[in-house]
């Protein structure tokens, strides 16, 4: 595979191990897309079942959900200016970007975080209604996914302190870059599909 | 071309301002505007289509010659896609076509008998 190398365009297609990665990683993507379908088509199924739980009309506040969206369509942003700076070969460029990203990232999770226990505060928890399951797995997984790309890209960011921008740093940031744009087209669809239209129905 | 000279790459930014307006659109659609609920959900399911669209195309390089486009599976994503659209559409083709469990929800799932009733309710009304 080394001997197909090519001396030229970013670093992560050089090699054809590269390409294959990233042609894996969407595949993956894929299957993501079909795993949230079953829980948006869940959510879709059981919406207005709310039993003696509050309505989410009366819960959602639109003001919460909007900065949650735009702290997280802004660290999509700040990722691709990661990449940006990876395909200039500025390593701070990158380091600094991302880091912007982790944090925006972060910031998202505490406002979900305290989103959540204010809901349980009024009444609305897993277990009270068929809807309030389905919300709370829904948004859940969302959630964990952020979760568990900011512990992904913190490590990587040491790897990359440590190995520099080589073919295989590049792959993997680039592999995280498209997770992370993945989960903000994720979260625009619960964004529409859960809030907005939970406040007009 | 491996290192692109550009400081600031204008895609991302066009794409990154698209999104806002496009969020702020659909939350003004939800709060301030005066259209009926078919048209508000109508008009931001679309708006949310757009929205992933400039993700995908604008972020993520879907399209990118330097792979020789050899990267992104195109069958395996529009079948994820596909399959994405069967589920939802699916589940509440199956599940709450016709049923309307708003006003009606202690009905359960008893059937027809009931729909009917509650049809000949609403036109008596």
């Amino acid at each position: 595979m080394a001997a197909e190398e090519l001396k030229t365009g970013p670093l992560e297609y050089r090699t054809q191990e590269g390409r294959m990665t990233i042609l894996g990683f969407w595949i993956f993507l894929g299957a993501e897309v079909v795993l949230f379908a079953t829980l948006f088509a869940t959510y879709a199924v059981l919406f207005g079942r709310t039993a003696d739980a509050p309505s989410p009309m009366e819960l959602f506040e639109p003001g919460t959900v909007l900065v949650m969206t735009f702290l997280l369509l802004t660290s999509s942003f700040t990722c691709g200016l990661a990449v940006h700076e990876m395909r200039r070969g500025n390593k701070k460029g990158l380091t600094l970007w991302m880091a912007v990203t982790l944090a925006l990232g972060l910031g998202f999770l505490g406002f979900e975080i305290y989103e959540f226990v204010h809901y349980v505060h009024e009444g609305a928890s897993l277990p009270s209604s068929a809807y309030w399951s389905s919300f709370f797995v829904l948004a859940g997984t969302h959630g964990l996914h952020v979760t568990l790309g900011i512990g992904w890209a913190t490590l990587l960011l040491i790897q990359i302190s440590r190995r520099g921008l080589t073919n295989v740093t590049s792959r993997k940031f680039f592999i995280i870059s498209l997770y992370w744009h993945f989960l903000d087209v994720i979260w625009i669809f619960i964004f529409t599909c859960v809030y907005m239209i939970g406040m007009v129905i | 071309m491996a290192k692109t000279d550009k400081r600031v790459p204008m895609n991302h930014v066009i794409g990154f301002v698209l999104s806002l307006v496009m969020t702020l659109v659909a939350a003004w659609a939800v709060i301030g505007s005066n259209l009926s609920t078919t048209w508000v959900i109508i008009f931001i399911m679309i708006l949310a289509l757009l929205q992933a669209g400039v993700q995908l195309f604008m972020f993520m390089h879907i399209t990118e010659a330097e792979s020789k486009n050899g990267h992104v599976p195109w069958n395996m994503m529009f079948h994820g896609f596909a399959l994405a659209a069967i589920l939802v559409a699916g589940s509440l083709f199956t599940m709450s076509f016709g049923f309307d469990h708003g006003e009606h929800g202690n009905h359960g799932g008893e059937g027809e008998q009931h729909e009917q009733m509650d049809s000949e309710e609403h036109s008596s009304h």
